[in-house]
């Protein structure tokens, strides 16, 4: 095979390893030798020493040795290295061989055995004439070998062998059969290789001897060739370091022989061997950037090295091939870690070796033409069937001179040569080095490169006439250069996909092709332009194509066939581009005259093209989908015949459309799906362009951004146009369908704010001012939703305000009829409000109609709608305080039981407007009043801003109330309205919860009877009454204190007794001595049996002050004879 | 003879300005400076992570092909220029590409300049092509 040439060898390839060869094991019918077989090869992991092993048979005949040379005088070398060498080292001749013999110490016939061993040593011996290979013994043994010193026996007989074979004692090993195969094994290898070791040394001091023999004149290529066998050498001995050190001498001198056209090719074959293992070795050492250093220099060295004119297509193989190997290399060393970044990877390797690889196709095909027939006898045949030297020509094999020998040979084997290149799949290898290449730029983020080298195999699928897979790639790439906006090489790309199209007779792509070249961001000359678009219209018009100019006549004509089936073949005549994704020749921009429409106004839609083609194009159909399929009918424009179907080459073109909303779309949005235009008609073939939504394609949004930008800075300059400025047209999808405006008024009068739980009123007039009648006016009022959550449970809505609402009154009165409107009618309509609690309310008023109305003489029935809302704020009319006095107003924290005591409120309006109090009442609960008529001291009382009422009621709590502490004692109810209400509007009850009271029993009570007031020396009867609350009887102990305003007669100091629940009376005849406020003499009460209850404690029962008159002028007689 | 190539593009990445001398085998020139982008991308991005380079405009060589040298320049606006020279001529080292940049750097202000101008629309401005006539006479023809 003709690209194999290129080929490095496998053995130059391999990673070269220590060559042992084991004899005297039966592998195959010996199960002990099977299994030291295998424990030798099985499992060589990079712990193991490397070394390559092979079983040979005990008498095989390794390869022989030449005899030496002992003078290189009149030696003239054929050429640098021969092509069986590396391989002789790797496989043929072993550095040491091994053989297994099964022999115990302790054998019976051991004189025998040793013999016989002598004897197969003696062979191998023979067989390896010359040569510096070393001879080993193994013995198995079936016995584990005693500690070495302990079995004379042993020691005595090895030693006997080993003379007997001639063997040194190190050369002899003992391998028991035993358990630990494996660990034997492994140190038998171990000493294995020092052997191999020690011999691949002797052999590199041997090839360094010659050094001496050889002169500079004859023997260049000797120089390179032992400096080669060195480095090999010492890569078989494992010493790299060495071995790099002897390849880098090899190279420089490989550069030094003297190079002409006949021998170039060997140079360059050993240069790019030696190169090949100078830079694996620098990734083994993890010296990439030397190799990366050494392949440069290589690559500089050797690119101008191009040798024999008619073969130059052989360099450009060498080149691609120098260039993918190292890109192998490279790719290797990063698998075993080493990291590659974005300006230094395989991918460039690749990269340059597809791209040498394309210069060897064209210098195939320019220099591969001449010759036609194959030469006979074929000159590229050898005898050995294979090259002795390599990269000799096969028929001047070991040939030096500068000129060739027999120039009619050279020419033909150059003309061999060239047919044989002929029949290399060029595109092939092209494509798999830049399918490589594609791989390593993904991984090392060059998006571009990758497109890049896709547009290249792409086009090397076209010139191997694989379309389909051409115009997939190109397909794939041509969008990424759609988007960053390369016109020049997306034109060059579409122009490829073009000719692929054309030669593949797909219509469609044919079709997608030249729409995107006619388009803005073809960069094509006008007259390119003009011939694509004329063969677009052909192929519109079911025709051929003329065919691209730079394809070849062969591909043409079967092209042409194609095309002929292809039109021959009815049906398939209609075919849908979506424009979004290309740039096409025919823009499309539409849009609403206006984001939204009211339903008694036509919609207004444009639709504007522009061709950038430089012919006119004429289309057939212009349809717009909506997202309502029921107003497609009015979205349509067909041709009849006349020019207003033509498109004139940048000239933009503006259709309108418009239609009538449906009144139940009202509120909807009406979208652009879509916009299909028909090209062709029915009598060829039709293309369909279809936008998606209003138009634009893959450049539209870039363009009108950049012109949204220019027009910002020129604004003024852009209404003075007449023209239309295609680029700021801006496209407008969607429009919303709203309801007519309404021509009626509505106003609301309140007195705001509104008053907790009253019913609060808001009047509305709707006036209309409709020419017609406005039928079903209806109307919505009440708290407008979506406001707080709890505000419909604390709002009621009514219309009915003669009695206060219940909670079951919806927050939202709907739908209210209010029957018809004449033109200029006005209604009236009270709605009442009544909220529970307190703060902000938003009311809406909703007042809906239906209209009889005609839009562009279609009678519609239009549902107007006109919304008021308030905000009203709700606030406590008035506040109730409370409070418990005692009789003698003092504010009371318990209440005694069953002695009288007062209940004061007060209300203290903070209604903005006047509040007339109607009643009060009290709902008792527990207590019970002391006056036996309840009765309401704030009838009709009209109570301003900031003003209060008070009431005061006496109140006792019953004795037999159960013993708990605090009890309830009733409700407050406060019926009221606001003062300007009319006077049948309801009362409002307020109820106020009283506040519960701590009860108090008291064992003893104690009160006084006593005038209202006294006069100066005038007799002041007072009677103290006791009572005794207890079950028990009562010791009380009553003194009276001297008083210095009062002289009184009764008993100053007592002791008595008080059945249960009877009373004593104790009368005092006080005498004021003073006028004023006196302190009435103060009686000291004291209860021995019950010492909780104090004499204060009782005391507070008691009046402490009376009012005394002074002495009038003519005094009472009858007050003086009582005294 | 050696070919020159100067290109800027938008900090979209699309092409403001092409010019290269001679003209044959432009389209390669186009792709060569399409795909530098990727690296003058990477390095971009990697500026804007150390604030201490973000004064340095000048991104140096790109990476090296077989036949050219390519050379970029950001500037503070993220417009870029790309120098493409002949991997063969060596007269032109780093320091005179840089002044080069800084001169295009410099006209390219003027051009911003411009009222008349919108920035990202392709540069026609005549000054500016003046100027890189000149500068590119200069350096193709001193051999």
């Amino acid at each position: 095979m003709a690209g194999s040439q290129w080929e490095l060898p496998p053995e130059l390839c391999c990673r070269p390893m220590a060559f042992v060869a084991l004899t005297g094991l039966d592998v195959v019918y010996n199960a002990v030798h099977r299994a030291i077989w295998d424990a030798f090869c099985a499992n060589r992991r990079a712990d193991r020493v490397p070394i390559s092993f092979k079983v040979l048979p005990g008498d095989h005949e390794y390869p022989k040795c030449r005899t030496k040379r002992t003078s290189y005088e009149w030696y003239i070398p054929k050429g640098i290295v021969k092509t069986g060498w590396m391989n002789k080292h790797l496989n043929l001749v072993p550095a040491l061989v091994v053989l297994f013999y099964e022999l115990d110490w302790d054998d019976p016939q051991w004189k025998e055995k040793q013999s016989e061993c002598a004897t197969k040593v003696e062979i191998v011996r023979t067989s390896l004439q010359g040569r510096n290979t070393k001879v080993a013994v193994v013995l198995i043994q079936k016995k584990t070998p005693l500690p070495p010193g302990e079995d004379l026996v042993a020691s005595e007989r090895a030693s006997a062998l080993c003379s007997s074979c001639d063997l040194s004692g190190k050369s002899l090993f003992v391998l028991p059969h035993t358990d630990h195969l494996v660990g034997y094994i492994i140190r038998l290898e171990n000493a294995f290789y020092e052997h191999a070791q020690t011999y691949y040394y002797t052999e590199i001091r041997r090839v360094k001897s010659h050094k001496e023999f050889l002169n500079k004149t004859t023997h260049q290529l000797l120089f390179v060739r032992h400096q080669f066998k060195m480095a090999f050498l010492s890569e078989l001995k494992q010493d790299t370091q060495n071995a790099l050190k002897y390849y880098r001498a090899a190279y420089s001198l490989v550069h030094e022989l003297r190079a002409h056209e006949t021998n170039m090719l060997e140079i360059k074959t050993m240069a790019g061997f030696i190169n090949y293992k100078i830079c694996r070795l620098c990734f083994q050492h993890n010296t990439p950037l030397d190799a990366i250093a050494q392949f440069r220099k290589h690559i500089d060295l050797c690119k101008k090295k191009i040798g024999c004119a008619e073969l130059a297509f052989e360099h450009s193989a060498w080149m691609s091939k120098q260039f993918q190997s190292f890109g192998e290399l490279f790719d290797e060393a990063i698998k075993l870690g080493l990291t590659a970044i974005q300006t230094q990877n395989p991918g460039f390797y690749y990269q340059q070796a597809a791209c040498y690889s394309q210069d060897r196709k064209q210098m195939a095909q320019q220099l591969c033409q001449a010759g036609t027939t194959y030469p006979s006898p074929d000159p590229l045949d050898t005898q050995s069937g294979g090259l002795d030297f390599y990269g000799q020509r096969p028929w001047r094999q070991g040939h030096q001179s500068i000129d060739p020998t027999d120039p009619e040979k050279e020419k033909l084997g150059i003309l061999a040569l060239q047919i044989k290149e002929r029949d290399v799949p060029h595109s092939e290898l092209i494509i798999a080095l830049l399918s490589n290449a594609v791989a390593q730029f993904k991984k090392y983020k060059c998006p571009r490169m990758k497109s890049h080298l896709m547009v290249q195999m792409g086009e090397e699928y076209y010139h191997a006439r694989d379309y389909t897979k051409a115009l997939k790639l190109l397909d794939y790439v041509m969008c990424d250069y759609r988007t960053e906006r390369w016109w020049p090489l997306l034109t060059a790309i579409l122009t490829t996909a073009l000719h692929c199209a054309y030669l593949m007779a797909s219509v469609k792509d044919y079709v997608i092709y030249c729409m995107e070249l006619l388009g803005r961001a073809s960069t094509l000359k006008e007259e390119q332009k003009s011939r694509i678009e004329k063969n677009l219209f052909k192929v519109l018009m079911n025709d051929i194509p003329e065919a691209e100019s730079e394809c070849d006549q062969s591909s043409v004509g079967a092209a042409r066939s194609l095309w002929t089936d292809r039109m021959a073949l009815s049906g398939s005549n209609e075919l849908t581009v979506e424009m979004q994704d290309y740039i096409p020749f025919i823009q499309c921009k539409a849009r609403f005259q206006s984001p939204s429409f009211h339903v008694d106004q036509p919609i207004q839609l444009q639709v504007f093209l522009r061709a950038d083609c430089p012919h006119p194009v004429s289309f057939s159909k212009l349809t717009v989908s909506l997202s309502n399929q029921e107003y497609n009918q009015w979205c349509v424009v067909e041709s009849s015949g006349q020019d207003s179907m033509t498109l004139l080459p940048g000239k933009p073109r503006c259709y309108n459309f418009s239609f009538v909303a449906k009144t139940e779309d009202v509120g909807k949005k009406v979208e652009m799906t879509g916009i299909e235009m028909m090209l062709g008609g029915d009598s060829g073939r039709c293309v369909f362009l279809s936008w998606r939504g209003a138009g634009g394609d893959a450049a539209s949004t870039q363009e009108a951004l950049q012109a949204s930008r220019s027009s910002r800075r020129w604004g003024r300059g852009n209404e003075a146009r007449q023209e239309l400025d295609w680029d700021t047209l801006t496209l407008q999808h969607s429009t919303m369908i709203i309801s007519r405006v309404p021509r009626i008024c509505v106003q609301l009068s309140h007195q705001p704010p509104a008053l907790t739980n009253e019913m609060f009123c808001i009047n509305l007039t709707v006036q209309s001012q409709e020419d017609v009648m406005a039928k079903d006016v209806k109307l919505t009022a009440g708290l407008k939703p979506g406001q707080e959550a709890g505000l419909g449970q604390t709002t009621h809505v009514t219309l009915d305000g003669s009695s206060v609402c219940d909670d079951n009154a919806p927050a939202l009165l709907t739908d209210v009829p209010l029957g018809d409107l004449t033109p200029g009618e006005k209604l009236e309509k009270c709605v009442y409000m009544k909220c529970v609690s307190t703060g902000p309310r938003i009311f809406l008023f909703h007042v809906a109609y239906s209209i009889d109305t005609a839009v562009e003489g279609r009678h519609i029935v239009c549902n107007c709608h006109k919304d008021e809302t308030v905000t009203v704020e709700t606030v406590v009319p008035f506040e109730v305080s409370v409070k418990f006095v005692s009789t003698k107003f003092e504010p009371l924290e318990q209440v005694a039981v069953d002695i009288p005591f007062l209940l004061m409120t007060d209300i203290l309006s903070s209604s903005p407007w006047p509040l007339l109090l109607s009643s009060s009442s009290l709902q008792l609960l527990t207590v019970t009043s002391s006056t036996p008529q309840l009765q309401s001291q704030l009838q009709q009382v009209v109570l301003q801003t900031g003003e209060s009422a008070s009431e005061c009621f006496c109140l006792r709590c019953p004795a037999d109330t159960s013993s708990s502490n605090t009890v309830a004692t009733g409700q407050y109810v406060v019926s009221w309205r606001r003062k300007c209400s009319s006077a049948d509007s309801p009362l409002i009850q307020t109820t106020v919860t009283l506040p519960h009271v701590i009860l108090e029993s008291v064992p003893l009570y104690i009160y006084a009877d006593l005038p209202s007031f006294g006069r100066v020396r005038d007799s002041l009867p007072v009677r103290y009454h006791i009572e005794n609350r207890t079950a028990q009887v009562q010791e009380v102990e009553i003194a009276v204190d001297p008083s210095d305003a009062f002289m009184f007669s009764g008993l100053k100091q007592v002791r008595l007794r008080v059945l249960p629940s009877t009373e004593q009376q104790m009368l005092y005849n006080y005498y004021p001595l003073m006028a004023g406020y006196q302190t009435l003499p103060q009686l000291n009460i004291s209860l021995p049996r019950c010492p909780t209850s104090s004499s204060p404690t009782l005391r507070r029962f008691l009046p402490q002050r009376i009012f005394v008159k002074p002495q009038g002028r003519q005094p009472d007689d009858a007050s003086i004879a009582a005294a | 003879m050696f070919h020159i190539c100067l290109l800027m593009f938008s900090p979209q990445n699309y092409p403001l300005y092409i010019r290269s001398v001679p003209c044959q085998n432009e389209l390669k020139f186009h792709y060569t400076v399409h795909t530098s982008l990727d690296v003058v991308e990477e390095k971009v991005s990697a500026v804007g992570k150390s604030l201490a380079d973000q004064r340095e405009l000048y991104l140096g060589l790109l990476y090296p092909t077989e036949d050219y040298k390519v050379y970029g320049y950001v500037t503070n606006s993220k417009v870029k220029f790309v120098i493409v020279v002949d991997s063969s001529n060596t007269s032109l080292r780093d320091n005179e590409i840089r002044s080069m940049f800084r001169k295009l750097h410099n006209s390219f202000t003027d051009v911003m300049c411009n009222p008349f101008y919108n920035p990202g629309d392709p540069i026609q401005s005549k000054a500016f092509n003046g100027i890189v006539s000149g500068m590119m006479v200069q350096t193709v023809c001193v051999f």
